[in-house]
């Protein structure tokens, strides 16, 4: 089912990412593999980015979901679009962070949070950038 | 042995028990990417820090799993909760098996 589901989604990534908001194609494979092809829920994370990064070599962004164990970061333009996975331990009091990422042009920053029940939940926030970051 | 490499932390010297404070770090790092390309068009390998933790008194605070996609100078900043005094124990991973430590000691009262 999940395979199924997986290619489904591969497929209909443009058409969908048009249409719903979706990440665009490839980071998909990358987010599955981060929650094992579970349905995603909205809400109960934020993203803090800026909306126009004039240098993409370093971008601040944070990230905050609360009540999550751990949040994983994707930039869907970038030629790698992992970025980072933070695990909140237990003197974690609000499960946020903030740091400096590479985004390689404008794309939409993705956060997906999996929650202390086992339950995903994504945001993305579109960023636009000036110069690109990936010494491309 | 990357060179230059250098932590820095800010960590509040006193907290009151059970309170919050927030952390600040940063360590100097050039976190080759593995995507750029020499003079000679040759790519240069990625060489970055792959993770970092925070523990308090052998309690974890964070830890975090790092791709290329971080930024030069990895910097990192978030919370934590001091339930009595004690040591913060930062560390970063090298690509090349170095790994950094730092330690700061937190008074409660």
């Amino acid at each position: 089912m999940q395979l199924t589901r997986r290619e489904m989604l591969a497929i209909g990534a443009g058409a969908i990412a048009m249409a719903s908001g979706l990440p665009a194609h490839a980071a998909l494979d990358e987010i599955a593999e981060f929650t094992g092809g579970a349905e995603m829920g909205e809400g109960g994370i934020n993203i803090t980015a800026p909306e126009i990064a004039e240098n993409g070599n370093t971008v601040p962004i944070g990230v905050e979901a609360k009540g999550a164990v751990a949040i994983a970061v994707y930039a869907d333009g970038n030629p790698v679009p992992n970025v980072a996975v933070f695990k909140f331990g237990a003197l974690n009091p609000d499960q946020s962070a903030t740091t400096r990422i590479r985004l390689a042009k404008s794309q939409n920053v993705v956060a997906v949070a999996q929650m202390a029940d086992g339950s995903f939940t994504m945001a993305q926030a579109p960023v636009k950038v000036t110069i690109g970051g990936c010494g491309g | 042995m990357a060179s230059g490499v250098k932590p820095r932390v800010k960590v509040p010297k006193k907290a009151a028990a059970g309170e919050t404070i927030t952390i600040k770090t940063l360590i100097s790092h050039k976190m080759e990417s593995g995507q750029r390309k020499d003079g000679d068009g040759n790519t240069i390998p990625r060489s970055i820090i792959n993770r970092f933790t925070a523990d308090f008194n052998g309690q974890n605070v964070i830890d975090v799993a790092m791709e290329p996609a971080i930024s030069t100078n990895p910097y990192f900043q978030f919370d934590a909760v001091v339930p009595e005094a004690g040591e913060f124990h930062f560390t970063w991973y090298d690509d090349d098996g170095d790994v950094y430590e730092m330690k700061k000691a937190v008074k409660v009262g």
